[in-house]
């Protein structure tokens, strides 16, 4: 019997691996959970300008997303190149702004609704004529939270 | 033996971390951790009717007009934008009681038009370097009377006093039509 206890002492024992798929699951649970899935297929192109003065964007299920910017080179045969309006998967004008705001406000629940907010992703080198009528546009509408989306900036002043 | 091999086998559970292993790196690749960020603004409410005509003291407005060049008047001079963070503080709290500057903090009111024609990204900077100026001044004030930094979350009724102190008014107008990009 010692000598059986002798052997047992001297060999390392090997590390359980049977909780290992748990804690994998926990990390894939997580990375699930706040993982967006890219669910626009982008047909502009948006490169948000950069700023200082930003603030974090609630929930996510809140906010709608207009993107302004020229078209894909795709997409120029079709649609030129001046900048173009995409909402959710498609080319846009400025008329389907209300019927799109409004089809978001219906998902969400009554109660919430006044903290809607429109995330504007406009692409930096475009001019502001677009960008003005989407604005007067939603200001008919009566959204007017509005957010004009932008890279953080390091202040080197 | 016969008994024992009737029992369902057990399953061998060893490859269930390979393949948790891949949906995790899986879901790895895809995710983006970056928070959504920006310039948060309130658009004012449309009105049909033309605004009514207010008459301010020119001392109180601080003008700021962007043309389709870029270009940066403030106050009826050429400016450029790295300035215009300084200036707009010292309009709002007029440290120095200058006539020419703003009456009190609560008088003070930001003008800023723009072209159709000006790049959008110039607009944030201005609109980025206005909103800065206000920032500031916010920090300044709560870091004076109550000793800690402004930030988010400061408790309401205190940031209310703030704001009151030192209110946020931007005031945009329509915009010109030079500049505009052909359709």
């Amino acid at each position: 019997m010692s000598k059986f206890n002798k052997k047992r002492g001297k060999a390392t024992p090997a590390i359980s691996t049977a909780s290992l798929p748990d804690i994998v699951f926990i990390l894939l649970f997580f990375f699930m959970v706040i993982t967006k899935l890219r669910e626009t297929d982008l047909k502009v192109d948006v490169q948000v300008p950069q700023a200082t003065e930003l603030e974090k964007l609630e929930q996510k299920s809140l906010i709608h997303y207009i993107y302004i910017g020229r078209p894909y080179e795709r997409f120029q045969a079709i649609y030129g190149t001046a900048p173009r309006i995409q909402l959710d998967d498609s080319f846009a004008t400025i008329a389907d702004i209300p019927l799109f705001v409004e089809n978001h406000k219906q998902t969400v629940q009554p109660n919430l609704r006044g903290r809607i907010n429109t995330s504007l992703r406009v692409d930096g080198k475009i001019t502001m004529g677009i960008v003005q009528d989407v604005k007067t546009q939603l200001r008919k509408i009566g959204q007017l939270k509005v957010n004009y989306a932008a890279r953080r900036r390091a202040e080197n002043r | 033996m016969a008994k024992k091999e009737r029992g369902a086998p057990e399953i061998n559970a060893s490859s269930m971390a390979d393949i948790a292993f891949l949906l995790l790196v899986f879901f790895l690749v895809t995710t983006t951790i970056d928070v959504e960020r920006g310039i948060a603004v309130k658009l004012p409410e449309w009105s049909n009717e033309p605004p009514e005509e207010i008459n301010l003291k020119q001392r109180n407005v601080f003008s700021v007009l962007v043309n389709a060049q870029n270009q940066l008047l403030v106050r009826g001079e050429l400016a450029k934008i790295e300035e215009l963070r300084d200036r707009a503080k010292e309009f709002i709290m007029n440290p120095s009681a200058n006539p020419e500057l703003s009456e009190a903090p609560n008088q003070a009111i930001i003008s800023l038009k723009n072209d159709r024609g000006t790049s959008y990204e110039t607009y944030i900077e201005v609109y980025n370097e206005l909103k800065a100026a206000y920032n500031e001044l916010w920090d300044e004030e709560t870091m004076r009377i109550y000793g800690v930094h402004y930030s988010e979350d400061l408790p309401k009724d205190k940031k209310d006093k703030i704001k009151a102190k030192i209110p946020f008014v931007l005031s945009e107008a329509e915009p010109t039509a030079f500049g505009e990009e052909a359709k």
